[in-house]
């Protein structure tokens, strides 16, 4: 766990706050025995005030939904007809009935997972480990490379619209002019490409983002390990391999979680660049939920897949937790 | 690696040795491959669509063509997009830091039973998924009358951003130390007080980290847009591209500008806080 101090952005390796209160003399109300500050900080009705706001937004909009969802997915229902109680028959149906092609969504997704992990996570850690041994111009490069994690995915999913469209989209004409003119494709609507097609962005986007949290893990932890390797002879590989890169662990834990659980829920670049299309080859989780409830009204079928998307991430960020164990834990 | 070179037992890595020129070789190429798109979105947004279309893909405008830009602000009705985007969004912000703060507080200050559950509900949202409640949210909004306004995307928006913001906020608040809180209550101060005088002017650094977190996420988000929002007088500005794109299918000059008029707000506050939306979007997640 590392503990971020206000204003300089250095992280210590243990929580401040803990030995603040170990030391601490603590003034105490000689007619009370305990510490002066308890009786103003067990204020009931300032923590109820303070809470207040947060809570009615929590519970409104995520607790209540989120149990409602679960409800829904039990209940054969188009919104409009008295709700029948249907039991588990709806996740049956989303595994068992070909035409809404659930099964391969979720191949997708973990496809998605799979090429975040082995190609964007390594992308990334390579470029941190690079830019964090201190080359120069390192600032300017890690704000570049973060530029299309800020930019709307929209906008980023409509840009590729445009790189792809089949006949004066930049990778069509790019290879026309470099004499591969056979191999120009409509990128995204042929049922061979598309899936990766709308991956490439995704990656494009998003290895800034996995490279900063890295290049910040890196530059917070201490040098000195390093350098003592280096005294050693330790080589620039050895010195990332088994020193760096061990010490990175909770931070790859995180990156590892967010490229998982990111991939399961992705929404937004597939419906704008494919919406699922064509013919059911880009299809996620998400798209597929989004046209059942809104599109069909099968408010059953689509509630079901929000909640094994919901425990997809949940099982997804516990087991990677496990397997990553830190000290810290 | 200079900082490294101590007492002369580490040779220092030459200035120009061949492994550093190939790595900035690599570099450049990477930086070319993130930018170009972006590049060439900048260009073709002042083009017309003889020259996007192959008499000049990628070279810089022979002619620039700033009418993309109004028709895309006037017939394509970005400027009414741009400014539902800005009151949804700092609506957002202003709930959420008000509502984020006051928890964090609380949760991480004040003693009361309970509250490390509280804290542990709190941080679950963050790997919830935030569509998997969507059609909760449209049917309630729906029975108050609410959907096609500006609430029906500042109160999902505000409690998605809870979360986060909850562990970004208390990651610095624990930072503070308590002495400052103990002399103020020493000298009489009220928890309101001490909350008001003492916490919030220390937090000022840490709000405008939450401020840009919730910024991004706010002006960014799609699905929840697309939704609720069917009306076009409310329509924010992701929303709106997906429409344009819709009606300008062959004229790419316009969709191009609305494209860069979605995204100048962005990259101006990044030019501004380039570190402080780093650190915005890192330090929840570096924290663990």
């Amino acid at each position: 766990m590392y503990f971020r101090s206000p204003g300089n952005g250095t992280s210590y390796p243990f929580d401040a706050r803990y030995i603040n209160r170990t030391w601490r003399p603590v003034p105490r109300n000689l007619t009370e025995g305990e510490p002066f500050m308890d009786k103003t900080m067990k204020n009931r009705t300032a923590i109820l005030l303070f809470m207040l706001p947060a809570c009615i937004l929590f519970i409104g909009i995520i607790i209540i939904p989120i149990c409602m969802s679960a409800y829904y997915s039990l209940l054969d229902w188009d919104g409009i007809t008295t709700p029948i109680f249907v039991g588990v028959k709806n996740y049956i149906t989303i595994f068992t009935k070909v035409t809404i092609g659930f099964p391969g969504a979720v191949r997708n997704a973990f496809l998605f997972a799979g090429l975040s992990l082995f190609i964007q996570l390594p992308v990334s850690l390579a470029l941190a480990l690079t830019l964090a041994k201190g080359i120069k111009g390192e600032k300017l490069y890690t704000a570049l490379f973060f530029v299309p994690v800020i930019i709307s995915t929209t906008v980023i999913g409509q840009l590729w619209l445009k790189i792809y469209n089949p006949e004066y989209g930049i990778v069509n004409s790019f290879l026309r002019a470099v004499g591969l003119g056979e191999y120009t494709k409509t990128w995204l609507g042929d049922s061979n490409t598309a899936l990766l097609a709308v991956f490439i962005p995704i990656l494009w986007q998003y290895v800034g983002y996995h490279m900063l949290l890295m290049y910040t893990g890196i530059k917070s932890q201490p040098t000195d390990l390093r350098e003592a390797a280096m005294i050693d002879g330790a080589s620039n590989w050895q010195i990332s391999r088994y020193v760096t890169i061990p010490l990175l662990k909770p931070v790859l834990r995180v990156c590892v979680i967010f490229a998982v659980t990111g991939s399961l829920k992705v929404f937004d670049l597939i419906y704008v660049l494919t919406n699922g299309g064509p013919a059911h080859a880009s299809e996620v989780p998400a798209t597929i939920m989004i046209k059942q409830l809104f599109d069909r009204n099968n408010y059953g079928v689509g509630s079901a897949i929000a909640v094994f998307i919901v425990l997809l991430c949940f099982f997804f960020a516990i087991v990677i937790k496990k397997v990553f164990r830190t000290e810290v834990d | 690696m200079s900082e490294l070179s101590i007492s002369g037992t580490i040779k220092p890595t030459k200035k120009y040795s061949v492994g550093n020129i190939i790595i900035t070789i690599l570099l450049l190429i990477w930086s070319a491959l993130q930018l170009f798109p972006l590049y060439w979105m900048l260009t073709f947004s002042l083009k017309e669509n003889s020259e996007i279309f192959g008499a000049n893909i990628i070279g810089l405008p022979h002619n620039w063509l700033f009418s993309n830009y109004t028709t895309a602000l006037q017939s394509g009705n970005m400027f009414r997009y741009l400014l539902n985007s800005v009151i949804v969004t700092v609506a957002s912000i202003i709930i959420t830091v008000v509502a984020a703060t006051a928890a964090t507080y609380a949760l991480t200050r004040m003693v009361w039973h309970g509250r490390k559950i509280a804290n542990a509900i709190f941080m679950l949202g963050i790997t919830l998924p935030i569509n998997a409640v969507i059609l909760p949210i449209f049917l309630g909004l729906s029975k108050i009358h609410l959907t096609d306004s500006y609430w029906a995307l500042i109160i999902p928006y505000s409690a998605f951003a809870l979360s986060m913001s909850i562990m970004i906020a208390s990651s610095f608040m624990e930072g503070i130390p308590l002495e400052i809180e103990e002399a103020a209550c020493l000298d009489g101060c009220s928890v309101y007080g001490i909350f008001w005088h003492v916490i919030l002017p220390m937090m000022k650094p840490a709000l405008s980290t939450l401020s840009i977190f919730i910024f991004l996420q706010s002006w960014n988000e799609l699905m929840y847009a697309v939704i609720f929002i069917s009306n076009s007088d409310y329509r924010t500005v992701t929303v709106g591209i997906q429409n344009l794109s819709g009606s300008f299918t062959t004229d790419w000059g316009p969709i191009g500008a609305a494209l860069v008029i979605a995204t100048f707000p962005v990259l101006i506050i990044y030019a501004f806080f380039s570190s402080k939306i780093q650190e915005s979007l890192v330090a929840g997640a570096v924290k663990g």
